[in-house]
């Protein structure tokens, strides 16, 4: 078992072969718009695109991302070898075009070329008393980066309180303000309490959920649904050209918060949902 | 589905309204950040003859040397445009720029200023990466690019059938606009509990 080959597998995956139950949800959304609109005529570019960079293994947007990886691993088991060998795929990937050169020095602004700097890659390692390993990855657009936002409770500008309707205004402000920057349509994770960091860690860690997958608990799921309804009423549209299909999805969860702050984090994620995960077990690896 | 090809005239970018898709053949220059900084800080002259009456593509593409030793584009989406926001209008009018593409639209000034010169705004499809470097037929040459790096550099390119829709025209029409305000009206009736 190469840790380094099990790392490009993944990237690779990630850029060129959008997961099926993001492009079943494109399909739907195509199928739903008017014949002859903007709105059809984006959508069936974006599946084209998909098919293409899938086909000839290609990145289907050439803004690969950053590159988070979250990894579980066993009690006592050493972060370090899965720490070289993420730096010897991402060079790798660079190398073989799987992923465009992200990481910029923020002080002088020069490219490292290879997609390692300071804090980038993010590693975020988790460890428990499970045997396998699991290593989850996502590649993070940076259009739709730039369009999450961080809100407090309450919000006297939109009229909302400290309540799961306050946490519904504040997200369709978020997708009206964002409008097709994220390249719609797009794919939220809200984070309800914790604190600043936090509450946008919980935010982005949703987008390993399913598209369809809903909260276990009922008023989150409840929320979900008519949320997503809402925001497919605003008309927004894929990249903003108009449309039914403004969201795919939208993810919610929660966590305890001071009393003082009551933040909630939204995260954008483009069309182009790339993530990808594998499991070790016993020497051996499962993707899922 | 208009067949539009570079060097583009006055009259034909006039003629063109906004939700009109277009098929853009010829060569056409990318840059995004960087670039619109140096063209209009510096007013550099190696771009001018391929700017003019041509067409400027926000991108950062992924490119790679193939087996003859050239560049080829990988995949080339457009980035986001509101960045060069403050630049557009000035570098439309110096370069006499036809067409910017990008995704996301753009502002008043840039609105202002392709009235102004005689330009429109093309909304390429975010994320269609791959899709959009197949109609790259050729990499005539690039600039900067030691310097700027792989996704900031002027790459000089021709094009074919470029699908495109224009979502700002040169009568001040913006698309961008009108769905800002239909959704604005939408948002604050969701906001208020009335639907």
């Amino acid at each position: 078992m190469d840790l380094k080959e099990i790392f490009l597998d993944l990237l690779f995956k990630a850029s060129t072969d959008l997961s099926p139950d993001v492009e079943d949800a494109l399909k739907n959304a195509l199928a739903r718009e008017d014949d002859d609109t903007p709105a059809q005529g984006a959508l069936s570019t974006i599946l084209k695109n998909v098919k293409m960079a899938r086909e000839s293994g290609t990145p289907m947007c050439q803004d690969t991302g950053s590159v988070l990886f979250y990894i579980d691993l066993p009690e006592n088991t050493p972060e370090k070898p899965y720490l070289e060998a993420i730096d010897q795929a991402l060079k790798d990937a660079t190398r073989r075009q799987y992923l465009r050169p992200n990481a910029v020095d923020s002080l002088t602004g020069s490219n490292s070329g290879n997609n390692i700097g300071i804090n980038v890659p993010q590693v975020h390692f988790h460890h428990s008393d499970q045997e396998d390993v699991r290593i989850r990855l996502m590649l993070k657009g940076g259009g739709s980066e730039n369009v999450g936002i961080q809100y407090k409770l309450p919000d006297s500008r939109l009229k909302a309180g400290r309540d799961l309707d306050g946490v519904r205004k504040l997200i369709i402000d978020a997708v009206y303000q964002a409008q097709g920057l994220g390249c719609a349509p797009g794919i939220l994770g809200v984070g309800i309490g914790g604190d600043r960091v936090s509450s946008y860690a919980l935010s982005k860690v949703q987008f390993f959920r399913k598209i369809g997958e809903r909260h276990p608990m009922k008023e989150l799921a409840d929320l979900e649904t008519k949320v997503l309804r809402e925001l497919n009423t605003l008309g927004i549209g894929p990249m903003g050209f108009g449309g039914k299909t403004t969201v795919l999805d939208l993810f919610v969860d929660y966590q305890h918060r001071h009393p003082a702050s009551f933040f909630v984090s939204i995260s954008y994620t483009c069309w182009a949902f790339r993530r990808k995960s594998a499991t070790i077990k016993k020497g051996e690896v499962h993707h899922d | 589905m208009i067949k539009l090809q570079t060097p583009i005239s006055e009259s034909e970018i006039r003629k063109l309204k906004i939700g009109d898709e277009v098929a853009l053949s010829g060569i056409i220059v990318t840059g995004r950040d960087n670039a619109h900084k140096l063209m209009v800080d510096e007013k550099p002259d190696f771009i001018r003859e391929y700017l003019k009456e041509s067409v400027i593509y926000h991108c950062g593409p992924v490119v790679r040397k193939n087996d003859r030793d050239e560049w080829e584009f990988v995949s080339a989406g457009p980035t986001t445009s509101k960045r060069e926001e403050p630049y557009q209008a000035d570098v439309i009018e110096e370069y006499q720029v036809r067409g910017v593409i990008g995704k996301g639209g753009m502002g008043e000034k840039t609105l202002q200023g392709l009235q102004k010169t005689g330009a429109v705004y093309f909304h390429a499809i975010g994320g269609a990466g791959t899709l959009i470097a197949r109609s790259v037929r050729q990499i005539k040459t690039v600039f900067k690019l030691e310097e700027f790096g792989t996704p900031e550099a002027f790459w000089v390119i021709e094009v074919q059938d470029l699908p495109l829709i224009v979502t700002m025209d040169s009568h001040l029409g913006s698309i961008h606009q009108k769905i800002d305000e239909l959704s604005r009206r939408v948002a604050d009736q969701l906001l208020a509990g009335k639907l």
